[in-house]
Protein backbone atom coordinates (compact mmCIF):
# COMPACT_ATOMS: atom_id res chain seq x y z
CA UNK A 1 0.00 0.00 0.00
CA UNK A 2 0.99 3.47 -0.59
CA UNK A 3 1.67 5.73 2.15
CA UNK A 4 -0.85 7.77 1.33
CA UNK A 5 -3.42 5.29 1.36
CA UNK A 6 -1.96 4.61 4.88
CA UNK A 7 -1.77 8.31 5.99
CA UNK A 8 -5.57 8.64 4.95
CA UNK A 9 -6.74 5.30 6.64
CA UNK A 10 -5.23 6.26 9.71
CA UNK A 11 -6.74 9.90 9.43
CA UNK A 12 -10.15 8.11 8.77
CA UNK A 13 -9.43 6.59 12.14
CA UNK A 14 -8.31 9.37 14.26
CA UNK A 15 -11.35 11.36 13.35
CA UNK A 16 -13.56 8.56 14.25
CA UNK A 17 -11.85 7.48 17.49
CA UNK A 18 -11.64 11.29 18.37
CA UNK A 19 -15.66 11.78 17.66
CA UNK A 20 -15.95 8.82 19.92
CA UNK A 21 -13.98 10.27 22.62
CA UNK A 22 -16.01 13.67 21.91
CA UNK A 23 -19.13 12.10 22.72
CA UNK A 24 -17.69 10.25 25.28
CA UNK A 25 -16.88 13.08 27.21
CA UNK A 26 -19.98 15.13 26.52
CA UNK A 27 -21.84 12.18 27.87
CA UNK A 28 -19.57 12.36 30.43
CA UNK A 29 -20.60 15.57 31.52
CA UNK A 30 -24.27 14.74 31.40
CA UNK A 31 -23.52 12.07 33.76
CA UNK A 32 -21.12 12.90 36.63
CA UNK A 33 -21.91 15.95 38.71
CA UNK A 34 -19.83 15.91 41.68
CA UNK A 35 -16.90 18.27 42.06
CA UNK A 36 -14.08 15.58 41.84
CA UNK A 37 -15.52 13.82 38.68
CA UNK A 38 -16.01 17.32 37.73
CA UNK A 39 -12.78 18.13 37.15
CA UNK A 40 -11.38 14.57 36.29
CA UNK A 41 -14.24 15.37 33.11
CA UNK A 42 -12.94 18.72 32.24
CA UNK A 43 -9.78 17.25 32.31
CA UNK A 44 -10.38 14.54 29.71
CA UNK A 45 -12.56 17.16 27.71
CA UNK A 46 -9.23 19.63 27.71
CA UNK A 47 -7.26 16.56 26.22
CA UNK A 48 -9.80 15.07 23.61
CA UNK A 49 -9.37 19.26 22.67
CA UNK A 50 -5.97 19.40 22.28
CA UNK A 51 -6.10 16.01 19.98
CA UNK A 52 -8.19 17.38 17.32
CA UNK A 53 -6.07 20.33 17.18
CA UNK A 54 -3.07 17.83 17.07
CA UNK A 55 -4.78 15.51 14.05
CA UNK A 56 -5.75 19.15 12.21
CA UNK A 57 -2.21 20.32 12.62
CA UNK A 58 -0.35 17.20 11.68
CA UNK A 59 -2.86 16.11 8.87
CA UNK A 60 -2.34 19.77 6.89
CA UNK A 61 1.47 19.91 7.59
CA UNK A 62 1.15 16.31 6.02
CA UNK A 63 -0.57 17.35 3.24
CA UNK A 64 2.28 19.65 2.61
CA UNK A 65 4.94 17.01 2.78
CA UNK A 66 8.43 17.34 4.59
CA UNK A 67 8.47 20.82 4.42
CA UNK A 68 5.40 21.35 6.45
CA UNK A 69 5.88 19.18 8.69
CA UNK A 70 9.09 21.09 9.42
CA UNK A 71 7.85 24.38 9.63
CA UNK A 72 5.06 23.15 11.87
CA UNK A 73 7.41 21.23 14.72
CA UNK A 74 9.41 25.00 14.40
CA UNK A 75 6.33 27.13 15.29
CA UNK A 76 5.69 24.81 18.45
CA UNK A 77 9.35 24.62 19.50
CA UNK A 78 9.20 28.31 19.04
CA UNK A 79 5.57 28.45 21.08
CA UNK A 80 7.74 26.18 23.70
CA UNK A 81 10.75 28.04 24.21
CA UNK A 82 8.69 31.11 24.42
CA UNK A 83 7.39 28.83 27.32
CA UNK A 84 10.16 27.75 28.94
CA UNK A 85 12.35 30.66 28.98
CA UNK A 86 9.56 33.11 30.54
CA UNK A 87 10.23 30.85 33.80
CA UNK A 88 13.86 30.73 33.73
CA UNK A 89 16.28 32.55 35.18
CA UNK A 90 17.47 36.17 33.22
CA UNK A 91 18.43 39.32 33.73
CA UNK A 92 18.79 42.35 31.13
CA UNK A 93 22.21 40.69 30.46
CA UNK A 94 20.70 37.98 28.66
CA UNK A 95 19.04 39.94 26.70
CA UNK A 96 20.86 38.84 23.04
CA UNK A 97 21.66 35.95 23.81
CA UNK A 98 18.10 35.00 24.27
CA UNK A 99 17.07 36.73 21.04
CA UNK A 100 19.53 34.80 19.45
CA UNK A 101 18.07 31.23 21.06
CA UNK A 102 15.09 32.34 19.68
CA UNK A 103 15.70 34.13 15.98
CA UNK A 104 19.58 32.82 14.97
CA UNK A 105 19.36 29.12 16.61
CA UNK A 106 15.97 27.74 16.55
CA UNK A 107 15.05 28.70 12.49
CA UNK A 108 18.98 27.57 11.93
CA UNK A 109 18.11 24.17 13.89
CA UNK A 110 15.11 23.71 11.96
CA UNK A 111 17.02 24.53 8.76
CA UNK A 112 19.83 22.02 8.74
CA UNK A 113 17.20 18.93 9.66
CA UNK A 114 15.04 20.23 6.48
CA UNK A 115 18.91 20.16 4.67
CA UNK A 116 19.60 16.91 6.07
CA UNK A 117 23.05 18.12 7.88
CA UNK A 118 22.80 15.60 10.37
CA UNK A 119 26.74 16.09 11.33
CA UNK A 120 25.72 19.49 12.29
CA UNK A 121 22.12 19.97 13.90
CA UNK A 122 22.97 17.06 16.29
CA UNK A 123 26.11 19.62 17.65
CA UNK A 124 24.67 22.64 17.10
CA UNK A 125 23.44 23.13 20.53
CA UNK A 126 24.88 20.48 22.41
CA UNK A 127 28.28 22.09 21.36
CA UNK A 128 27.93 25.72 19.49
CA UNK A 129 25.19 27.16 21.55
CA UNK A 130 26.44 25.41 25.36
CA UNK A 131 29.78 27.10 24.54
CA UNK A 132 29.28 30.54 22.69
CA UNK A 133 25.41 31.57 24.35
CA UNK A 134 27.50 32.03 27.63
CA UNK A 135 29.74 34.47 25.83
CA UNK A 136 27.21 37.10 25.19
CA UNK A 137 25.85 37.16 28.43
CA UNK A 138 29.35 37.36 29.97
CA UNK A 139 30.32 40.64 27.71
CA UNK A 140 27.52 42.24 29.59
CA UNK A 141 29.39 41.78 33.08
CA UNK A 142 26.56 40.61 35.27
CA UNK A 143 27.84 38.18 38.11
CA UNK A 144 24.39 37.52 39.81
CA UNK A 145 23.00 33.97 39.35
CA UNK A 146 25.60 33.66 36.52
CA UNK A 147 25.56 30.26 36.23
CA UNK A 148 22.19 29.49 36.85
CA UNK A 149 20.82 31.72 34.22
CA UNK A 150 23.10 30.41 31.55
CA UNK A 151 22.61 26.80 32.56
CA UNK A 152 18.65 27.42 32.26
CA UNK A 153 18.80 28.94 28.99
CA UNK A 154 20.56 26.04 27.42
CA UNK A 155 18.34 23.61 28.92
CA UNK A 156 15.21 25.29 27.52
CA UNK A 157 16.71 25.40 24.25
CA UNK A 158 17.43 21.45 24.52
CA UNK A 159 14.47 20.55 25.75
CA UNK A 160 12.34 22.85 23.62
CA UNK A 161 14.66 23.05 20.31
CA UNK A 162 16.94 20.20 20.33
CA UNK A 163 14.93 17.77 22.17
CA UNK A 164 11.75 18.38 19.71
CA UNK A 165 13.75 18.80 16.20
CA UNK A 166 14.54 15.26 16.61
CA UNK A 167 10.28 14.37 15.91
CA UNK A 168 10.53 16.26 12.55
CA UNK A 169 14.44 14.39 12.12
CA UNK A 170 12.90 11.15 11.58
CA UNK A 171 11.95 12.10 8.17
CA UNK A 172 14.94 11.64 6.72
CA UNK A 173 15.83 8.76 8.02
CA UNK A 174 16.88 5.99 5.14
CA UNK A 175 15.41 3.05 6.53
CA UNK A 176 15.55 0.35 3.72
CA UNK A 177 12.51 -0.78 2.46
CA UNK A 178 10.82 2.21 4.04
CA UNK A 179 11.33 5.11 1.60
CA UNK A 180 8.73 7.86 1.44
CA UNK A 181 6.86 6.39 4.73
CA UNK A 182 8.84 8.02 7.67
CA UNK A 183 5.98 10.48 8.22
CA UNK A 184 3.90 7.55 9.48
CA UNK A 185 6.85 6.67 11.94
CA UNK A 186 6.02 10.33 13.39
CA UNK A 187 2.38 9.91 13.42
CA UNK A 188 2.78 6.11 15.23
CA UNK A 189 5.63 8.01 17.98
CA UNK A 190 2.94 10.74 19.28
CA UNK A 191 0.26 8.55 19.08
CA UNK A 192 1.29 5.66 21.08
CA UNK A 193 2.91 8.51 23.72
CA UNK A 194 -0.28 10.38 23.76
CA UNK A 195 -2.35 7.38 23.96
CA UNK A 196 -0.52 5.89 26.83
CA UNK A 197 0.12 8.88 28.94
CA UNK A 198 -3.69 9.43 29.12
CA UNK A 199 -4.62 5.90 29.97
CA UNK A 200 -1.55 5.74 32.60
CA UNK A 201 -3.42 9.02 33.86
CA UNK A 202 -6.27 6.67 34.24
CA UNK A 203 -4.77 3.69 35.33
CA UNK A 204 -3.50 5.98 38.44
CA UNK A 205 -7.00 7.51 39.27
CA UNK A 206 -8.29 3.57 38.96
CA UNK A 207 -5.85 1.46 40.87
CA UNK A 208 -3.05 3.77 41.64
CA UNK A 209 -1.76 3.19 45.56
CA UNK A 210 2.24 4.49 45.51
CA UNK A 211 3.15 7.67 43.70
CA UNK A 212 6.60 7.90 42.06
CA UNK A 213 7.68 10.84 43.16
CA UNK A 214 4.87 12.47 45.89
CA UNK A 215 5.42 15.59 45.97
CA UNK A 216 6.43 16.21 42.09
CA UNK A 217 2.62 14.95 40.93
CA UNK A 218 -0.27 13.03 42.82
CA UNK A 219 -1.62 11.48 39.35
CA UNK A 220 1.54 9.37 38.37
CA UNK A 221 2.07 6.26 39.85
CA UNK A 222 3.79 3.27 39.79
CA UNK A 223 0.93 0.92 39.16
CA UNK A 224 -0.54 3.72 36.52
CA UNK A 225 3.34 3.89 34.79
CA UNK A 226 3.19 -0.04 34.42
CA UNK A 227 0.00 -0.17 33.13
CA UNK A 228 0.46 2.34 30.85
CA UNK A 229 3.53 1.20 29.78
CA UNK A 230 2.01 -2.41 28.95
CA UNK A 231 -0.79 -0.15 27.38
CA UNK A 232 1.32 2.06 24.74
CA UNK A 233 2.91 -1.21 23.56
CA UNK A 234 -0.82 -2.91 22.65
CA UNK A 235 -1.33 0.90 20.92
CA UNK A 236 1.82 0.39 19.43
CA UNK A 237 1.45 -2.97 18.20
CA UNK A 238 -2.16 -2.34 17.01
CA UNK A 239 -0.76 0.26 15.01
CA UNK A 240 2.22 -1.46 14.20
CA UNK A 241 1.39 -1.13 10.44
CA UNK A 242 2.60 2.00 10.20
CA UNK A 243 6.30 1.01 11.22
CA UNK A 244 9.12 -0.97 9.78
CA UNK A 245 9.50 -3.18 12.73
CA UNK A 246 8.54 -6.41 13.39
CA UNK A 247 5.60 -7.13 16.25
CA UNK A 248 8.17 -7.96 19.23
CA UNK A 249 10.55 -4.74 17.99
CA UNK A 250 7.22 -3.02 17.94
CA UNK A 251 6.70 -3.75 20.98
CA UNK A 252 10.01 -3.23 22.80
CA UNK A 253 9.81 -0.08 20.95
CA UNK A 254 6.49 1.35 21.91
CA UNK A 255 7.22 0.05 25.78
CA UNK A 256 10.57 2.38 25.40
CA UNK A 257 9.23 5.31 24.18
CA UNK A 258 6.29 5.30 26.75
CA UNK A 259 8.30 4.52 29.99
CA UNK A 260 10.53 7.87 28.53
CA UNK A 261 7.64 9.80 28.31
CA UNK A 262 6.33 9.30 31.46
CA UNK A 263 9.69 9.98 33.22
CA UNK A 264 10.03 12.85 30.84
CA UNK A 265 6.77 14.09 32.15
CA UNK A 266 7.84 13.72 35.92
CA UNK A 267 11.06 15.58 34.57
CA UNK A 268 8.91 18.52 33.26
CA UNK A 269 6.74 18.35 36.50
CA UNK A 270 9.50 18.91 38.64
CA UNK A 271 10.87 22.23 36.72
CA UNK A 272 7.34 23.34 37.00
CA UNK A 273 6.85 22.68 41.00
CA UNK A 274 10.64 24.95 41.12
CA UNK A 275 9.41 27.62 39.27
CA UNK A 276 5.79 27.44 41.16
CA UNK A 277 3.62 27.07 38.12
CA UNK A 278 0.91 24.79 37.36
CA UNK A 279 0.98 25.11 33.54
CA UNK A 280 3.46 25.86 31.21
CA UNK A 281 1.74 28.56 29.42
CA UNK A 282 -1.48 29.97 28.52
CA UNK A 283 -1.66 29.55 24.54
CA UNK A 284 -4.50 26.93 24.67
CA UNK A 285 -7.19 28.81 26.77
CA UNK A 286 -7.58 26.83 30.07
CA UNK A 287 -5.60 23.88 29.12
CA UNK A 288 -2.04 24.80 29.36
CA UNK A 289 0.54 25.21 27.55
CA UNK A 290 2.09 23.85 23.75
CA UNK A 291 4.77 22.16 26.58
CA UNK A 292 2.66 20.62 28.97
CA UNK A 293 0.68 18.43 26.04
CA UNK A 294 4.02 17.75 24.14
CA UNK A 295 6.51 16.89 27.24
CA UNK A 296 6.46 12.99 26.85
CA UNK A 297 7.03 12.92 22.97
CA UNK A 298 9.47 15.28 22.93
CA UNK A 299 11.34 13.53 26.02
CA UNK A 300 11.29 10.33 23.50
CA UNK A 301 12.05 11.55 20.43
CA UNK A 302 15.98 11.93 20.24
CA UNK A 303 16.27 8.68 22.15
CA UNK A 304 13.97 6.92 19.65
CA UNK A 305 15.27 8.70 16.50
CA UNK A 306 18.73 7.31 17.74
CA UNK A 307 17.78 3.75 18.14
CA UNK A 308 16.36 3.61 14.69
CA UNK A 309 19.06 5.19 12.99
CA UNK A 310 20.98 2.96 14.66
CA UNK A 311 19.25 -0.83 14.89
CA UNK A 312 17.37 0.41 10.88
CA UNK A 313 19.62 2.67 8.88
CA UNK A 314 22.98 2.08 6.77
CA UNK A 315 24.56 5.26 8.04
CA UNK B 1 -8.80 69.92 2.58
CA UNK B 2 -8.19 69.99 5.83
CA UNK B 3 -11.21 67.72 6.80
CA UNK B 4 -9.78 65.51 4.37
CA UNK B 5 -6.35 65.41 5.96
CA UNK B 6 -7.86 64.33 9.19
CA UNK B 7 -9.77 61.65 8.21
CA UNK B 8 -6.64 60.52 6.27
CA UNK B 9 -4.67 61.16 9.53
CA UNK B 10 -7.50 59.09 11.36
CA UNK B 11 -7.46 56.15 8.69
CA UNK B 12 -3.79 55.89 9.09
CA UNK B 13 -3.55 55.97 13.14
CA UNK B 14 -6.24 53.21 13.00
CA UNK B 15 -4.19 51.16 10.80
CA UNK B 16 -1.47 51.81 13.16
CA UNK B 17 -3.12 51.03 16.07
CA UNK B 18 -4.07 47.63 15.04
CA UNK B 19 -1.31 46.68 13.52
CA UNK B 20 0.51 47.79 16.78
CA UNK B 21 -1.82 45.47 18.77
CA UNK B 22 -1.24 42.14 16.15
CA UNK B 23 2.55 42.93 16.89
CA UNK B 24 1.74 43.05 20.65
CA UNK B 25 0.01 40.29 20.82
CA UNK B 26 2.57 38.06 18.36
CA UNK B 27 5.41 38.78 20.44
CA UNK B 28 4.23 38.90 24.08
CA UNK B 29 1.02 36.27 23.43
CA UNK B 30 -0.53 38.58 26.22
CA UNK B 31 -3.42 37.41 28.81
CA UNK B 32 -5.85 39.00 30.06
CA UNK B 33 -7.03 37.81 33.12
CA UNK B 34 -9.97 39.71 34.83
CA UNK B 35 -9.55 38.88 38.61
CA UNK B 36 -12.30 41.38 40.46
CA UNK B 37 -13.86 43.33 37.36
CA UNK B 38 -15.12 42.06 33.96
CA UNK B 39 -14.20 43.64 30.96
CA UNK B 40 -17.52 45.43 30.36
CA UNK B 41 -17.30 49.07 28.72
CA UNK B 42 -17.71 51.28 32.48
CA UNK B 43 -15.50 54.51 33.03
CA UNK B 44 -13.15 53.36 34.63
CA UNK B 45 -9.03 54.83 35.54
CA UNK B 46 -6.97 51.53 34.98
CA UNK B 47 -3.56 52.14 37.45
CA UNK B 48 -0.94 49.91 36.41
CA UNK B 49 2.63 49.36 37.59
CA UNK B 50 5.32 50.69 35.18
CA UNK B 51 8.85 49.07 34.68
CA UNK B 52 9.02 49.41 30.69
CA UNK B 53 8.12 51.04 28.06
CA UNK B 54 5.87 48.47 26.25
CA UNK B 55 3.75 48.18 29.35
CA UNK B 56 1.84 51.36 27.60
CA UNK B 57 1.12 49.85 24.92
CA UNK B 58 0.65 46.17 26.28
CA UNK B 59 -2.04 47.05 28.67
CA UNK B 60 -3.89 49.13 26.23
CA UNK B 61 -3.71 46.26 22.93
CA UNK B 62 -4.70 43.15 26.08
CA UNK B 63 -8.10 45.31 26.33
CA UNK B 64 -11.08 43.93 24.32
CA UNK B 65 -11.41 46.48 21.26
CA UNK B 66 -14.43 47.90 22.55
CA UNK B 67 -12.93 48.62 25.74
CA UNK B 68 -9.64 49.68 23.42
CA UNK B 69 -11.51 52.72 21.80
CA UNK B 70 -13.09 53.83 25.17
CA UNK B 71 -9.43 53.94 27.39
CA UNK B 72 -7.11 56.94 27.29
CA UNK B 73 -3.43 56.08 28.20
CA UNK B 74 -2.11 59.31 30.05
CA UNK B 75 1.49 59.46 29.43
CA UNK B 76 4.32 61.96 29.78
CA UNK B 77 4.46 64.62 27.48
CA UNK B 78 8.59 65.38 27.25
CA UNK B 79 8.78 61.54 25.57
CA UNK B 80 5.86 61.37 23.34
CA UNK B 81 6.10 64.91 21.93
CA UNK B 82 9.85 64.53 21.07
CA UNK B 83 9.99 63.55 17.86
CA UNK B 84 7.22 63.55 14.99
CA UNK B 85 6.95 59.83 14.86
CA UNK B 86 6.28 59.63 18.88
CA UNK B 87 3.59 62.31 18.86
CA UNK B 88 1.74 60.46 15.83
CA UNK B 89 2.03 57.41 17.86
CA UNK B 90 0.88 59.26 21.20
CA UNK B 91 -1.47 61.69 19.77
CA UNK B 92 -3.23 60.18 17.21
CA UNK B 93 -2.77 56.04 17.66
CA UNK B 94 -2.96 56.01 21.23
CA UNK B 95 -4.91 58.90 21.92
CA UNK B 96 -2.93 59.28 24.74
CA UNK B 97 -3.57 62.21 27.39
CA UNK B 98 -0.15 63.90 27.50
CA UNK B 99 0.95 65.52 30.79
CA UNK B 100 3.69 68.01 31.07
CA UNK B 101 5.49 65.83 34.43
CA UNK B 102 7.36 68.98 34.78
CA UNK B 103 5.67 71.55 37.14
CA UNK B 104 8.10 74.45 35.95
CA UNK B 105 7.28 74.32 32.44
CA UNK B 106 3.62 73.26 32.43
CA UNK B 107 0.79 75.27 31.08
CA UNK B 108 -1.50 72.99 32.12
CA UNK B 109 -2.63 70.65 35.44
CA UNK B 110 -2.35 67.18 35.21
CA UNK B 111 -5.09 66.72 37.09
CA UNK B 112 -7.16 68.92 35.06
CA UNK B 113 -6.65 67.06 32.10
CA UNK B 114 -7.11 64.06 33.01
CA UNK B 115 -10.89 65.10 34.72
CA UNK B 116 -11.59 66.79 31.48
CA UNK B 117 -11.05 63.84 29.84
CA UNK B 118 -13.30 61.82 31.57
CA UNK B 119 -15.93 64.33 31.20
CA UNK B 120 -15.76 63.32 27.85
CA UNK B 121 -16.73 59.79 28.82
CA UNK B 122 -12.87 58.44 28.16
CA UNK B 123 -11.78 55.65 30.49
CA UNK B 124 -7.87 56.12 31.84
CA UNK B 125 -4.85 53.98 31.91
CA UNK B 126 -2.66 55.87 34.43
CA UNK B 127 1.18 54.15 36.04
CA UNK B 128 0.92 56.86 39.54
CA UNK B 129 4.85 55.86 40.28
CA UNK B 130 5.03 59.02 37.57
CA UNK B 131 7.95 56.84 36.02
CA UNK B 132 9.51 53.52 35.05
CA UNK B 133 10.56 51.56 38.26
CA UNK B 134 13.87 49.92 37.60
CA UNK B 135 14.37 49.00 41.33
CA UNK B 136 14.51 46.14 43.42
CA UNK B 137 11.15 47.24 45.35
CA UNK B 138 7.76 45.92 43.04
CA UNK B 139 6.32 49.03 43.24
CA UNK B 140 7.77 52.69 43.67
CA UNK B 141 5.73 55.39 45.94
CA UNK B 142 2.42 56.68 44.09
CA UNK B 143 2.72 59.97 43.13
CA UNK B 144 -0.50 62.47 44.40
CA UNK B 145 -2.03 62.97 40.83
CA UNK B 146 -4.43 59.37 41.34
CA UNK B 147 -5.70 61.24 44.39
CA UNK B 148 -5.81 64.25 43.18
CA UNK B 149 -8.38 62.64 40.45
CA UNK B 150 -10.24 60.32 42.49
CA UNK B 151 -11.30 63.68 44.59
CA UNK B 152 -12.81 65.28 41.60
CA UNK B 153 -14.70 62.20 40.20
CA UNK B 154 -15.07 59.68 43.03
CA UNK B 155 -17.47 57.93 41.04
CA UNK B 156 -15.61 56.03 38.58
CA UNK B 157 -13.78 52.90 39.66
CA UNK B 158 -9.96 52.37 40.24
CA UNK B 159 -9.02 49.71 38.86
CA UNK B 160 -5.47 47.90 40.36
CA UNK B 161 -3.66 46.71 37.17
CA UNK B 162 -0.90 44.38 37.30
CA UNK B 163 1.58 43.98 34.17
CA UNK B 164 3.88 40.92 34.86
CA UNK B 165 7.18 40.18 32.57
CA UNK B 166 6.95 42.74 30.49
CA UNK B 167 11.09 44.18 32.19
CA UNK B 168 11.93 41.11 30.50
CA UNK B 169 10.72 41.22 27.10
CA UNK B 170 11.87 44.66 26.80
CA UNK B 171 14.54 45.94 29.21
CA UNK B 172 15.72 49.18 29.52
CA UNK B 173 17.81 50.23 26.76
CA UNK B 174 16.90 47.47 24.68
CA UNK B 175 15.13 47.85 20.96
CA UNK B 176 14.26 44.41 20.08
CA UNK B 177 11.47 42.63 22.52
CA UNK B 178 11.75 39.01 23.44
CA UNK B 179 8.94 36.95 23.04
CA UNK B 180 7.73 36.17 26.15
CA UNK B 181 4.69 35.24 27.41
CA UNK B 182 3.07 37.94 29.79
CA UNK B 183 -0.08 38.78 31.53
CA UNK B 184 -2.33 41.70 32.92
CA UNK B 185 -4.44 41.19 35.61
CA UNK B 186 -7.39 43.42 36.78
CA UNK B 187 -8.63 43.23 40.12
CA UNK B 188 -11.19 44.33 42.17
CA UNK B 189 -11.99 47.97 41.78
CA UNK B 190 -11.67 50.64 44.68
CA UNK B 191 -13.25 54.04 45.66
CA UNK B 192 -11.33 57.21 47.64
CA UNK B 193 -13.09 56.48 51.46
CA UNK B 194 -15.61 59.20 52.61
CA UNK B 195 -12.85 61.13 54.78
CA UNK B 196 -9.98 59.07 53.69
CA UNK B 197 -6.58 61.16 53.98
CA UNK B 198 -4.21 61.39 51.05
CA UNK B 199 -1.43 59.20 52.82
CA UNK B 200 -4.14 56.13 53.80
CA UNK B 201 -5.49 56.80 49.95
CA UNK B 202 -1.95 55.87 48.49
CA UNK B 203 -0.97 53.42 50.76
CA UNK B 204 -3.98 51.59 50.13
CA UNK B 205 -4.08 51.96 46.47
CA UNK B 206 -0.31 50.34 46.48
CA UNK B 207 -1.77 47.59 48.52
CA UNK B 208 -4.46 46.78 45.79
CA UNK B 209 -2.31 46.63 43.05
CA UNK B 210 0.33 44.31 44.75
CA UNK B 211 -2.62 42.37 45.99
CA UNK B 212 -3.32 41.78 41.86
CA UNK B 213 0.12 40.52 41.19
CA UNK B 214 0.21 36.87 40.51
CA UNK B 215 1.77 34.33 42.23
CA UNK B 216 4.66 33.53 38.99
CA UNK B 217 5.90 37.00 38.91
CA UNK B 218 6.91 37.12 42.48
CA UNK B 219 9.31 34.09 42.45
CA UNK B 220 11.60 35.14 39.23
Amino acid sequence: MNVYADFFYLLLGMIAFLVAATLLGEGLRKVFSGEGAKSFVEAYAARVTSWWGMVVLLAIAFAFGQGGVIVLFAFISFAALREFLTLTAKTRADHWSLLISFFVILPLQYFLIYIDWYGLYSILIPVYAYLLLPIASAVRGEPERFLRRVAETQWALMITVFAASHIPALLSLDIEGFEGRQILLIAWLVIVIQGADVLQYVWSRMFGRHPVAANLSRSKTWEGYAAGTASGMVIGVLLGWLTPFSIWQTALMAGMITLIGFFGSLVMAAIKRDKGVRDWGHLIAGHGGFTDRLDAVVFAAPLFFHVVRFFWTAS
Amino acid sequence: MERLRRIALRFVADVAGHGLVLFARLITAPRAIWAGVDPVPRQRIYFANHTSNGDFVLAWAVLPPNLRRQTRPVAASDYWLKSKLRAFAGRDVFRAVLIDRNPETRSEDPVEQMVRALEDGSSLLIFPEGGRNMGPDPLMPFKTGIYHVATKRPDVDLVPTWIANLNEILPKGEVVPLPLLCTVTYGAPIHLGEDETKEDFLARAQAALLAVRPEEDRVA
